[in-house]
């Protein structure tokens, strides 16, 4: 029982980073049609950004928790303006291959300055664990989970409680109406790629202290999270998060149980949620 | 001077075709004499795993991001036929192709459901548990070792001449590339272009369409077995490498920088990949995917006619009839709901 609920708190710790990145690559489909290839490539440089402020700034944890993600932002709009906003006019596959392109320059470029060896990020906060009655927690994973939580609240409130978030999903459910009511619906494609950009550093730096940082990090990790958009459907938000978590879960807990099937889970469910719902268990059928 | 002379020709399309297919034979005859002919070799079968993905991509309109799968399945599975049969490597690529066939169809199955981006991502994914299949079946694959030792048995021939393997690899490469080119000008050919272009439509005229997607899917997965198998014995070794998602990428890379659905420019497009790569690394740069990537985002934005697609295009507005000149489906492809939200 013990080990069963330690894996499960495992599960829900790795499913934090599914669901964080995968928000983002919803929140970015939902806005601009772009399936953001580089969305890993972002999350290993965010990882990357607090080794190097360490480094050459011996700042800590909290400092590359504030300022990796708003510079990864600032680039990720740049990014949209320069590159991206040229392709949105044709077929969305142009931009996936564009994102695909980038994500492995980023990913050689890191390879070339700090070779494939994994970088240690020793300064984590919270040292230790913590005992609740089950069994020990570590507090700093603990701390991820709650962040990540938080966070996917934060954005779902933002979504449905603001207006902000009532311009952003009429943008996204009906961009030709929005448009008719006078809502400048391009104005707001930017700041909503720097934010998912954001996201995605967020969760690199919040890998840093717990998992090995190098520059394969982000290519295996965005697969499997293309499988849980997929899943969940595709630019549904609320969808994202939990198939994000319940993912995590299901590997932790096949590698309980079965090990042979625990990385190839997430596949499997992937396609049995296509053969019974192809538009993902939250997704509404749509041609893109 | 080329440009001028097949304007000359530009009457006869038939005369430019005999013209075209004869030069490329010649120089598919010629290659290992120029080449380093490992390197040569490497071309055949990156040429024809290019060609049998624009088989799918160009002229059936779905972006496979998981060929890797098939291409590294064939290597894998070509490579235990040739170690533990001793049979002819004809029969071990041949093998090899077909298990790559049998995989497409449960992928294709799933993957033809959806279209456009999410077929990319799914067919991906697929690839990926593969590719986790190859790494922990270690007793099989020999896992992060890869299949070491694979033999290039053929009767009567010694093959460990690559020089001479060259040639024994060119026929096999000439027929799938004639199979690529007979099913796209087959009535076949013209339902899956029409299931592309206007899938409710087809549909409409009674083509089952999902159907056509999975045949041809299928049938491009044998022909990027059929490459990867040859390569898995053109190197006696078959690794992680091959079916993992950067391959998948590679291929894509290839494809676009020939020029989508033009078929053979795909083979522009993986001999200057191939060549760029080998020399990269003789000259002992190892990040080639910073090349491959710079490549992508380059063609993607600049050059998204490919080679052969500006070739053609070139020639064709010369020749003044706008009905033929068109670009790239891609950018053609698309309804309502793709459409951009920004304007």
């Amino acid at each position: 029982m013990t080990s069963f609920l330690q894996q499960a708190f495992n599960g829900l710790v790795s499913g934090s980073f599914y669901a964080l990145l995968a928000l983002g690559l919803a929140v970015i489909f939902g806005m601009l049609r772009v399936v953001n290839f580089a969305h890993g490539a972002l999350y290993m440089l965010g990882a990357f950004g607090a080794v190097a402020l360490a480094d050459s700034a011996g700042l800590g944890f909290w400092w590359a928790l504030l300022l990796v993600p708003l510079a990864l932002a600032v680039a990720g709009t740049l990014l949209e303006r320069l590159l991206i906003r040229r392709l949105t006019a044709l077929d969305p596959l142009y931009n996936f291959l564009l994102t695909f392109g980038i994500a492995l320059v980023c990913q050689d470029l890191l390879r070339m300055k700090y070779g494939a060896q994994s970088q240690p990020y020793e300064r984590g906060p919270f040292p230790g664990s913590m005992d609740l009655g089950l069994f020990d927690f570590p507090r700093y994973q603990v701390f991820v989970l709650a962040v990540s939580v938080a966070l996917c609240l934060a954005v779902w409130l933002l979504l449905t409680r603001t207006r902000i978030g009532t311009i952003v999903r009429a943008a996204t459910e009906r961009p030709e109406l929005t448009r008719a009511f006078g809502i400048d619906t391009g104005r707001w494609v930017t700041p909503v790629f720097g934010f998912g950009v954001g996201l995605a550093a967020l969760a690199g730096v919040l890998a840093a202290p717990m998992r090995a940082v190098n520059s394969g990090m982000g290519g295996d990790l965005i697969i499997t999270v293309f499988a849980v958009v997929v899943i969940g459907g595709l630019g549904s938000v609320f969808g994202s998060v939990l198939a994000g978590f319940t993912i995590g879960m299901l590997q932790a807990l096949g590698n309980l149980y079965v090990p042979v099937l625990s990385q190839t889970s997430v596949y499997l469910l992937m396609a049995v949620v296509l053969l019974v719902r192809p538009a993902g268990l939250f997704g509404k059928e749509e041609h893109a | 001077m080329i440009l001028g002379l097949l304007e000359k020709l530009h009457g006869r399309p038939a005369l430019i075709r005999w013209g075209l297919l004869t030069a490329g034979l010649l120089v598919a005859i010629g290659l290992p004499w120029g080449l380093y002919p490992p390197v040569a070799t490497d071309i055949l079968c990156w040429g024809l795993f290019a060609v049998a993905f624009d088989l799918l991509l160009g002229h059936a309109g779905l972006l496979s991001f998981g060929h890797a799968a098939f291409w590294g399945s064939s290597a894998y599975v070509s490579g235990l036929i040739a170690i533990h049969s001793g049979l002819p490597f004809y029969v071990a690529v041949l093998g090899g192709a077909a298990a790559a066939a049998l995989l497409a169809l449960p992928i294709g199955f799933f993957a033809v459901r959806r279209s456009g981006i999410y077929f990319a991502m799914v067919t991906l994914a697929f690839a990926q548990m593969v590719y986790f299949i190859a790494n922990q079946w270690g007793d099989v694959t020999g896992g992060e070792n890869g299949l070491q030792g694979i033999p290039r048995d053929l009767p009567g021939v010694d093959l460990s001449d690559s020089f001479v393997f060259y040639y024994a690899a060119l026929p096999v490469v000439l027929l799938g590339l004639a199979a690529a080119w007979r099913i796209v000008h087959s009535p076949f050919g013209r339902v899956i272009a029409a299931v592309r272009d206007n899938s409710a439509r087809a549909r409409a005229l009674g083509y089952a369409a999902d159907r056509y997607k999975l045949v041809v899917f299928t049938v491009s997965a044998f022909l990027s077995g059929l490459a990867g198998g040859l390569y898995a014995v053109n190197h006696g070794f078959a690794s992680l490498q091959e079916v993992y998602w950067t391959t998948s990428g590679k291929v894509v890379v290839m494809t676009v920088l020939g020029g989508i659905g033009t078929l053979w420019g795909s083979l522009l497009g993986a001999g200057a990949i191939v060549r760029l790569e080998d020399w990269l690394s003789t000259s002992g740069f190892e990040e080639t995917g910073l090349v491959t990537g710079g490549v992508f985002i380059v063609v993607v934005l600049l050059f998204r006619r490919g080679v052969w697609g500006t070739l053609a295009h070139t020639l064709r507005s010369r020749r003044q009839s706008p009905a033929l000149d068109r670009e790239p489906h891609l950018e053609h492809d698309h309804d309502d709901s793709s459409q951009p939200v920004s304007s």
